[in-house]
């Protein structure tokens, strides 16, 4: 069991012809993720490094079976890219890009509110189910299969986590990055109870950062159903008030946001808390008894 | 981004919300020359991307043409410090200069995202001209709330329902509503992140007008405005931060005397959070990206170690898009082109990890290798310390 991704998911990955898209297409593919083909509008009926090209997404469903599409489509047009995966029926939807408009995300959010499809990101490194599937901009080689379930608002730092957990041969059974940006798909919640869920998830690591209310969402959840060891770390304990660190999502406005009431919040929700980054792997081998 | 209010009420103007007569000054003859042309009492106005002005003495009043020169020139030039502006203050640059309002009544309105409902909220109160962030502390209940439907917008409805709830009636009611409608299509037009008016006055001969007028931007929207993008104006940021922007790199200045140049946001703050722990202050945020070309690695060299406090530079990269090969080539290139002889610590996992350290191990640069990221926290520290790790 896992959570989101595993090696029956059937990917598209849309923007394949592009720098990234081709380059992470075909890191997926060695991984040994299904990745049916791409789509590029234009450039249908070609291929590209050995894989099939479609104009639209709805022609890789419909030729392939299309569950998961992976984006990589620059910002200017990837909420479109996103809602015309959800137009397709595509169940999950993963999208890598940074820098979209929040206005556009918001129409995109809206409109996947009316389909049955499941976003991830955007502005994320996407879902890794170790052994299975890689369906993201993550390092493969540094996952193991195993027992601790990892959500994440950032990229790299859900790829130290790992690290730290791998070099304990601690596995992860999948691990989420549901992406930086004020307005993304999936939440915490939502990964939260699926991990709480999956039976082969026996801890969950969630890193959250300063900005928004999702960490105080999550520890809300946490108190009233997770029964699972929780361990949380929340960076930007350091960063000054007003200021954007990188991500459109990480800013402490008005006094809300800061790391400090968001630890606070989900250590009385009866998660551990770590307060040094170097030290998540640890405590999550400690909670497990390891 | 933000802009000036000079700036934003032209925009206002544009968008039909009604502002005072006004024009912008850079000397004071020219404010003299735009106080002739209104006529009667004015008000003179710093220009500066900060609140809390009028506190600070950069907002004054003037009564004749010869008392707005008068204004302007002990404005103009001066550093004015408000809570919000940085210790040393902002030097004004240019001045507002604008009719004096009656004022009748003092409102709060406001236009931004509600990250909880993603979705774009219209705020509004009775209590303008106050920080609306203390009003929603002390008394939630005073703030009025109409989020506008993702597709649709505003309705006319909740416009109404807010123009009622601020106490407006009769002619000032009907302006309230236009104004409503103008200023959140504005707001969907031209991608703001903000946009603040406080305070909204209702004038004693009745007209509704925006006194003052914050406009903040999405930065990942700039490309499709291009007019708005010229409005940057880059005096008011600090000018490493500038720099940075050119080449694509997330970077902000703080205080401490460790540089940190690490790849994502996340694992940026990360790393400033451990320094700190390590007894260590962070001298930046620097985020150099996913993608991020040698090209940009060097410039991120180059802008880090110009900030005099550096004393030590950690970099802590875990690849994902980014490949150590390319990080390798760029720390090679910036080190030799700008003849750094600041102490260098690296910790680098990821893609290409491998041929990545074999370039760094060959170029023979004065390199200090961690084993992992707490431990490239210490020997920065201790480097920057003037101690050896």
């Amino acid at each position: 069991m896992s959570i989101l991704v595993d090696r029956s998911t059937r990917v598209v990955v849309q923007g394949i012809t592009g720098r990234e898209g081709a380059f992470h297409a075909a890191r997926c593919r060695e991984y040994g993720t299904t990745v049916v083909g791409g789509v590029t509008p234009g450039k249908g009926g070609t291929t590209h490094d050995g894989f099939a090209v479609w104009n639209t997404v709805a022609e890789a469903v419909q030729a392939e079976g299309a569950t998961c599409s992976l984006i990589f489509v620059p910002p200017a047009a990837a909420a479109d890219a996103i809602m015309e995966s959800a137009a397709a029926g595509v169940p999950l939807i993963i999208c890598i890009t940074e820098g979209i408009p929040v206005g556009d995300m918001v129409r995109a959010k809206h409109f996947l509110a009316s389909t049955t499809s499941r976003l991830i990101g955007p502005n994320c490194p996407g879902a890794i189910t170790p052994g299975q599937a890689k369906i993201g901009i993550m390092p493969g080689h540094i996952h193991r299969p195993g027992p601790v379930g990892v959500v994440s608002r950032s990229g790299t730092l859900t790829y130290e986590v790992v690290g730290q957990l791998t070099a304990r041969s601690l596995g992860q059974s999948s691990c989420v990055g549901i992406g930086g940006d004020p307005v993304n798909g999936t939440s915490f919640v939502d990964v939260l109870r699926l991990f709480n869920e999956d039976p082969e998830t026996a801890a969950i690591m969630l890193i959250g950062e300063i900005g928004g209310s999702a960490e105080e969402d999550a520890a809300a959840y946490v108190a009233a159903h997770v029964r699972k060891p929780v361990v949380a770390f929340i960076c930007g304990q350091t960063a000054p008030p007003g200021r954007r660190m990188g991500h459109a999502g990480a800013i402490i406005a008005g006094g809300k946001g800061t790391a400090a009431e968001k630890m606070k919040a989900l250590e009385a929700a009866g998660a551990t808390l770590v307060r040094s980054p170097a030290d998540m792997g640890a405590t999550v081998a400690k909670v497990m008894g390891r | 981004m933000k802009v000036h209010e000079y700036q934003a009420k032209q925009l206002l103007r544009e968008f039909g919300v009604p502002v005072p007569r006004g024009d912008v000054a850079d000397t004071p003859a020219r404010a003299r020359e735009v106080a002739t042309r209104l006529g009667g009492r004015v008000v003179v106005k710093a220009q500066v991307h900060a609140g809390g002005r009028g506190k600070a003495g950069g907002i004054k009043l003037a009564d004749t043409p010869a008392d707005a020169e008068r204004a302007a020139g002990e404005i103009l030039g001066m550093r004015l410090r408000t809570p919000q502006t940085p210790p040393e203050g902002i030097l004004v640059r240019a001045v507002w200069v604008e009719e004096a309002s009656a004022i009748d009544r003092e409102l709060y309105l406001s236009i931004t995202l509600d990250r909880t409902r993603s979705a774009h909220v219209v705020m509004g109160s009775r209590a303008g001209g106050m920080d609306i962030e203390e009003v929603a502390a002390r008394t939630p209940e005073a703030i009025l709330r109409e989020w506008a439907h993702p597709a649709l917008g505003l309705g006319d409805f909740q416009a109404r329902r807010l123009a009622f709830g601020l106490g407006l009636a009769g002619d000032a009611f009907k302006q309230a509503v236009a104004l409503l409608r103008s200023l959140f299509a504005l707001y969907l037009a031209r991608d703001c992140s903000l946009v603040e008016i406080n305070p909204l006055v209702v004038t004693t001969d009745g007209r509704v007008l925006a006194l003052d007028a914050k406009l903040n931007f999405d930065d990942n929207a700039l490309f499709r405005h291009p007019a708005i993008a010229a409005l940057r104006d880059v005096h008011e940021e600090d000018p490493l931060d500038v720099e940075a922007s050119r080449y694509g790199l997330n970077y902000i200045k703080l205080d401490g005397d460790v540089g940190c140049m690490v790849n994502g946001a996340g694992l940026a703050m990360a790393t400033m959070d451990i320094v700190k722990l390590a007894g260590g202050e962070p001298a930046n945020f620097l985020d150099v990206g996913g993608g991020a070309s040698p090209e940009q690695i060097e410039n991120a060299f180059r802008i880090l170690s110009s900030d005099a406090r550096v004393k030590a530079v950690f970099i802590n990269v875990f690849g994902g898009i980014l490949r150590v090969d390319r990080l390798a080539e760029g720390v090679i290139a910036a080190v030799r082109t700008l003849g750094l002889t600041l102490p260098v610590v690296l910790r680098a996992e990821g893609t290409n990890v491998e041929l990545g350290k074999k370039m760094l191990a060959e170029s023979g640069l004065p390199l200090v290798m961690a084993d992992d990221m707490g431990d490239g926290a210490r020997k920065a520290v201790a480097l920057a310390r003037g101690e050896r790790p």
